[in-house]
């Protein structure tokens, strides 16, 4: 449904995307995986109109989507849950649930509050507190039930375990795999093969802005050579 | 003691109007990140549109009110155009562009005013039932008053409903921490921009209608709400609406019971009272620090380069032509160049201050009149000869610069500038209200060049020589290593530190050495006119100076003595027109929209293909270019 083809990115002058091509279809988790700067928020960004993309199509249940501002990317359906998280730390946790809704989309989940609250426990009790004060994994957690809040058709999932403790960071799996379970896609990207392959059906290894592998996740866990030229760190 | 209970009353309520006005450019800049110049000019048509409504339709207790709020409307209306036909294009180009387009929209306004309700000070209608007196203990004081003590909470408290209890208020309060996440959710931002505006243009204009039985509608309500405006939002914090209505009292207060005690210090203490909140509190009363986290992508800045052979050349063929030029035109074109190079000089210490400083100066004309007067002032009180008071004028305006800029680099971005802009306003009340020594408005007079270097030919080559050479000198500084530490501040405050630089110093030196460059040019304007006036220093005069930057482009080095060239050009030309203003305040938008480099900028980036205009790099650094051709 979603599908990105031979896409070419930049930052201002810099060339940071080349002929980047994925796919992501009803119900399946898609892990993005590379190292630090390879190019994964980039894509994700360019899915979401935020970088400037030159060439390619993308497109989301068959509507072109490149070169539309990125409000209306999100209102087609389009989720995404940022990196180093972006909470509005000055609004509650409720008024940023309030700040992601949109109306219900046909074919997908529809969240309401109370879904959410069910689904993160910890932000029940927060409900009234200032956003900001909330810890990184509390976080973290309100920017996935922000989004839901939209009632997206798939979810771009930016690196949701950089810098968190262990213990959060089952949290989020099991969240992940919650989401999945309504049959919500996730485009996931991610830095730790051991995480992705506890969530992930498919996978594209991205390096220095082109994808070198895509296959399954069991097929790039065999191949001791992919994840030792793009993966080792 | 009642008379100070009605003073006390009197300062709460003309606090309400300043705080209408504050908390709307409050709501602006917190959303869009712009700081609009003309929300005194629509404080200004909010008396103007309230003095025609309330004469149409202002019959009556309700129809004075309706009319009032129609008067609001109708600003909000002119928000709406300016948001559409303006800004909406400049969110992405740098900051200063929006500046220097609603300063366009100040002249254009100033002009339709003056056509539409004549020169003549208007006089306040009064509130039907409303017209009367109250005694307070035996004091009397207007009915009116105590209905404006009233507005101020009730909008306070109607702004807090709005932004907390509607979905549109928490959309607005995200847009103002991260906008393009806010876009991410699916809000169209074009759209919550323009409402922010244009509820933040009607805030102005209520506050221009509510005063208007007490202050009537002149067209001088532009400039004077503004300044007023910027310490309010500035000493509340910049974005909180709270914080504007306490400073806005505490302004109010301070104004009101200063004239009893200071009558002639008044705009003094104001400025004083922000600076010291501003020093202990830098994000002022209640604000919060700027979060520097996620701002939009701002593009790469091309980096600067010292001249290349063909630009070089340009520059040589330049400064031919005006070693040449007295033979060529006659003395009018002579004074009209000397008039250029002064301003180029001006322009060039302000261009160095912002492009290599990253400093943007509102108040950079205190410096340059600063100078102008130092010269001055040591001529007429203590006999010094010319030369001497050439020399020592750029050492005036550069102590002037210590003082001011040791509180201002305590500040950053946007603080910076107001506070700039405050200080230069004392400097110029100081000038314009302390008449003993400056002669206050009638100027000083006859301050004229020693015999040797009075005719025109003369001071020519001496202005030529002076303001090339300062140029040459603060280009100099830019490429000196002082000049790499100053932009590697720019650039990065906290890396720059962390390789032990010193960045308050770094920056105090910079602005005292802008602040001195422009004094000199201050000086030779004062010995090629024979007079001054605090006109010299006043913001009007701090905006000539960014504009002529802006014209020439802020990324190019030669961009202040072309924008200083067009201005005066352009001033030239339009001043013999009766609605000059107006001429070039659509002039200054059409600049903007069309040439959002500037005219040298412009022209860099279309000849600079063809020409080797820059030297090329050394090193490995990779730019712009190499990143194109690779």
């Amino acid at each position: 449904m979603l599908s990105v083809e031979k896409i070419h990115s930049y930052y201002g002058q810099a060339h940071i995307l080349t002929d980047v091509s994925l796919a992501l279809s009803t119900g399946e988790v898609v892990v993005l995986i590379g190292r630090n700067g390879a190019g994964k928020s980039t894509t994700i960004k360019s899915i979401m109109g935020m970088v400037k993309v030159t060439e390619g199509d993308i497109s989301f249940d068959g509507e072109a989507l490149r070169g539309e501002p990125t409000h209306r990317i999100a209102r087609r359906g389009i989720g995404y849950v940022p990196e180093e998280r972006r909470v509005f730390t000055r609004l509650t946790v409720q008024e940023n649930l309030e700040a992601g809704q949109q109306p219900p989309r046909e074919g997908a989940p529809r969240w309401r509050f109370d879904d959410l609250f069910d689904l993160f426990p910890n932000l029940a009790e927060a409900r009234h507190r200032l956003a900001g004060t909330l810890s990184g994994g509390e976080q973290q957690m309100l920017t996935i039930a922000r989004t839901l809040m939209g009632n997206p058709g798939c979810i771009l999932l930016d690196e949701p375990s950089e810098g968190l403790a262990p213990v959060v960071v089952e949290q989020i799996i099991k969240v992940i795999q919650q989401i999945k379970a309504q049959g919500l896609p996730i485009l996931l990207s991610e830095q730790n093969l051991y995480f992705a392959s506890l969530v992930s059906d498919r996978a594209y290894v991205i390096e220095t802005g082109r994808i070198r592998f895509s296959g399954t996740m069991h097929e790039l866990e065999e191949n001791a050579e992919i994840r030792q030229q793009y993966l080792a760190v | 003691m009642s008379v100070y209970l009605v003073q006390f009353l009197s300062g709460l309520a003309s606090a309400s109007a300043l705080f209408l006005a504050a908390s709307g450019l409050s709501i602006i800049f917190g959303v869009t990140r712009v700081v609009n110049f003309a929300h005194g000019s629509f404080y200004m048509l909010g008396a103007f549109f309230g003095y025609t409504f309330v004469r149409e339709v202002g019959g009556g207790g309700i129809g004075f009110w309706f009319a009032l709020l129609l008067a609001a409307l109708a600003v909000g209306l002119v928000g709406l155009v300016v948001e559409l036909v303006i800004l909406r294009r400049l969110y992405k180009a740098p900051e200063l562009f929006q500046l220097i387009a609603t300063f366009g929209v100040i002249l254009i306004v100033q002009d339709v005013a003056l056509w539409a309700w004549g020169a003549e000070d208007l006089l306040g209608p009064r509130a039907p039932g409303l017209t009367g007196i109250v005694r307070i203990f035996g004091t009397p004081m207007p009915v009116y008053d105590l209905a404006l003590i009233a507005a101020g909470p009730l909008v306070l408290a109607a702004l807090w409903l709005l932004f907390n209890r509607t979905r549109w208020g928490i959309l607005v309060r995200a847009a103002t921490e991260d906008r393009e996440m806010v876009a991410a959710l699916g809000v169209n931002q074009s759209l919550l921009f323009t409402g922010v505006f244009v509820l933040g243009s009607m805030l102005a204009g209520l506050g221009g209608a509510i005063q208007l039985p007490k202050g009537g509608a002149d067209l001088l309500m532009d400039f004077g709400i503004l300044a007023e405006m910027f310490v309010v939002v500035v000493v509340g914090g910049m974005g909180s609406i709270l914080g504007a209505f306490l400073a806005a009292v505490l302004i109010s207060l301070l104004n009101t019971f200063g004239i009893l005690v200071w009558p002639d210090g008044t705009l003094v203490l104001m400025f004083i009272l922000m600076a010291v909140i501003l020093v202990v509190r830098p994000t002022g009363l209640l604000g919060r620090p700027e979060t520097a986290g996620h701002k939009a992508e701002a593009g790469f800045e091309t980096a600067l380069r010292p001249a290349g052979p063909h630009y070089k050349l340009f520059i040589a063929a330049v400064l031919a032509l005006l070693l040449v030029l007295p033979v060529l035109v006659g003395e009018f074109y002579l004074i009209l160049v000397i008039d250029i190079l002064v301003l180029a000089l001006f322009a060039t210490s302000l261009h160095f201050l912002m492009s290599t400083g990253g400093l943007v100066s509102f108040g950079h004309a205190a410096f340059y009149g600063g100078g102008a007067y130092a010269a001055a002032l040591l001529v007429t009180y203590a006999a010094t000869p010319f030369e001497l008071a050439l020399l020592l004028a750029p050492l005036g305006a550069g102590l002037l610069a210590l003082v001011i800029g040791w509180f201002c680099v305590r500040l950053s971005g946007v603080y910076f500038a107001m506070l700039t802009l405050a200080f230069a306003q004392v400097a110029w009340s100081i000038v314009f209200q302390w008449s003993d020594v400056t002669n206050g408005d009638d100027g000083l007079l006859g301050i004229w060049p020693s015999a040797w270097a009075s005719g025109t030919l003369v001071f020519y080559f001496l202005a030529l020589v002076i303001a090339v050479g300062g140029i040459f000198l603060i280009r100099r500084v830019i490429f000196a290593p002082f000049g790499y530490g100053l932009r590697a501040t720019r650039d990065s405050t906290l890396r720059a530190a962390a390789i032990g630089i010193d960045i308050k110093r770094q920056q105090l030196v910079a602005f005292v050495f802008a602040g001195a460059m422009a004094g000199l040019a201050g000086a030779l304007f004062v010995f090629s006119k024979g007079s001054v006036f605090p006109d010299e220093m006043s913001i009007p005069r701090s905006f000539d100076a960014l504009l002529m930057v802006l014209l020439g482009g802020v990324e190019s080095l030669s961009g202040p003595f072309v924008g200083a060239a067009a201005f005066t050009y352009l001033h030239d030309e339009l001043i013999t027109f009766e609605y000059w203003r107006l001429l070039l305040g659509l002039t200054i938008v059409a600049l903007v929209l069309l040439f959002p480099q500037g005219l040298a900028g412009a022209a860099k980036h279309y000849l600079g293909r063809y020409l080797k205009l820059e030297a090329e790099p050394t090193g490995a650094a990779v730019t712009k270019r190499e990143v194109r051709e690779a």
